[in-house]
């Protein structure tokens, strides 16, 4: 409770300070301020319009999170089983891995347009190889003593894939996954401020050209919020899916 | 158990080389590359047997296990289990690590259901069998615990219920409790003698705790440094149903520890160079 205090005392201190520079000690067209911000953004709110842009950037960074997810949960977890193929392949993984995946932009926009899906596809692009390459090494991090142990327990490959591979890489998933959030809005914000006539990325750019400042901060502060509510999400569904993480904070039963 | 009248017999065949022999080692070789592990392996392990084996670090003692197991064959010579050339994973013998190697993510009594749950049991089967291996192992009441709850001794107790849970007739240590301190150890070694005897297991254990070595042991064997062979496989004349509380004070526990300290003095000084 004191730190909540603590930390609107900041906040408050914050927007104080800034709400008195505006005009004073900075020129408002650079920072604008926030009671014209908070203005903008009730205005947006009460005519829907951040409702509407918000929910595109947030169905394409969503869909492409999931796509993504999947897809190098999947790629992974293969590969991470399959060593040969892991190794062959090693080079080119890595050699795409490098690529700023921002720079893509241009490719998928000539490949699907500059509809939703290529913000879907290039947020995809960019939670897939985070996910892939955390659930790679979770993978390849299964002791092969365990698997040893198993299989002289009768274990066959589908079981050790499911009783140990699979949850033992859930907690490196979910690593890739918290990484993601906000390169999945990096990915869906960027592919509309490149090319769309919705969502934050247009609001973002659009108030941007008309030197709306107050504009540009109110989207602003709806990305964050988005991001918030995601990281959110991703932490709620890792507390669900690893029960034992909760386990791990009251330990010690003594025998 | 379904074993107790076997559990007579143990007691009523004091010479172990009567009983039928479970895994026979000879002439056996492995090589890891340039590195040679182990050479001139001979060893017979009897039914209901407890064999120690000590040695210097990396002396080839693990390697033993590992091909038992078969988790890889002998560069050279044969390894037999039941008369039969051991080719791939062994599954009439259960392996325990240092490491306990529990799931963390499920609870003691889910890391206890895993070998069932190969095995295709029932839920209902299962339920009962673990109730069974938490009495056995002294860990009633903790099954919904999870393993980072539990103390080292109570994870070791519960890898101990999965080693058993799918009754592997032999069982294979390898320095299972070197991570426990003196007292938990000691606890832990009394449980896995009464277990042994109880459940009448075979028993290969690699240890580098010549104490602990004799005081489990029917029969110790000694190791040399690498490559590992075995130097002398010494008998342990103590009785099956021996007090480890107490070994200290029995004379031959005494001598024979003194005799397997002076042995390893030698190598165990040189490892230091």
């Amino acid at each position: 409770m004191k730190l909540i205090l603590a930390r609107l005392a900041i906040l408050a201190g914050i927007l104080g300070f800034w709400e008195f520079a505006s005009g004073r000690l900075i020129e408002p067209y650079l920072i604008s301020k926030p009671s014209l911000i908070f203005t903008t953004f009730w205005n947006w709110v009460m005519d829907g319009r951040i409702f509407f842009h918000a929910g595109i950037t947030a169905m394409e960074a969503v869909a492409g999170f999931l796509l993504g997810a999947a897809v190098g949960m999947t790629l992974g977890i293969l590969l991470g089983r399959a060593e040969k193929l892991a190794e062959l392949l090693n080079p080119f993984i890595m050699g795409f891995y490098s690529i700023p995946k921002i720079a893509l932009a241009p490719l998928f926009i000539i490949w699907f347009g500059i509809g939703l899906e290529m913000k879907v596809l290039l947020t995809a692009t960019i939670v897939f190889f985070l996910v892939f390459l955390n659930t790679y090494t979770g993978v390849r991090s299964v002791s092969p003593e365990l698997v040893n142990i198993l299989k002289l327990m009768g274990a066959n490959e589908r079981h050790v894939l499911r009783k140990v591979v699979v949850p033992s890489a859930i907690v490196w998933v979910f690593t890739g996954l918290r990484l993601s959030v906000p390169y999945a809005m990096i990915g869906a914000i960027v592919g509309e401020m490149i090319a769309a006539n919705r969502g934050l990325g247009y609001l973002l750019s659009h108030s941007s050209a008309q030197f709306n400042t107050a504009g540009v901060f109110a989207a602003l502060v709806a990305i964050i919020t988005l991001s918030v509510l995601m990281n959110t999400g991703v932490g709620v569904l890792a507390k669900y899916a690893m029960p034992w993480e909760k386990a791990q904070k009251n330990r010690e039963v003594s025998i | 158990m379904t074993r107790s009248p076997a559990l007579a017999a143990v007691s009523a065949a004091p010479d172990p080389a009567t009983r039928p022999e479970i895994i026979r080692y000879e002439n056996v070789a492995k090589a890891f590359g340039a590195l040679q592990a182990v050479t001139d392996i001979n060893l017979t392990v009897h039914e209901g047997e407890f064999i120690t084996l000590v040695g210097p670090s990396g002396c080839g003692k693990s390697t033993l296990l590992n091909m038992a197991a078969g988790i890889f064959a002998p560069t050279s010579g044969a390894v037999s289990y039941r008369g039969e050339k051991v080719s791939a994973f062994n599954r009439k013998v259960g392996y325990m690590t240092q490491s306990d190697h529990l799931l963390h993510w499920r609870t003691v009594a889910g890391n206890i259901a895993v070998p069932l749950e190969i095995a295709g049991l029932s839920k209902k089967q299962i339920r009962d069998r673990i109730e069974d291996l938490l009495e056995l192992v002294g860990l009633k009441g903790f099954g919904d615990n999870y393993p980072n709850e539990l103390s080292g001794g109570m994870r070791k107790r519960c890898a101990l219920a999965r080693l058993l849970a799918y009754d592997p007739e032999t069982l294979l240590f390898d320095e299972p409790f070197a991570a426990l301190d003196a007292q938990l150890r000691l606890k832990m070694q009394v449980e896995v003698r009464r277990i042994a005897t109880q459940l009448r297991k075979s028993i290969l254990f690699v240890t580098h705790d010549l104490d602990e070595a004799v005081a489990l042991a029917d029969r110790c064997a000694i190791f040399t440094s690498r490559p590992g062979t075995i130097r002398e496989v010494l008998d342990i004349p103590l009785p099956p149903d021996r007090d480890l509380f107490h070994l200290r004070h029995n004379r031959d526990y005494v001598d024979l520890t003194a005799r397997l300290w002076d042995e390893m003095a030698p190598a165990i000084s040189a490892e230091e160079h």
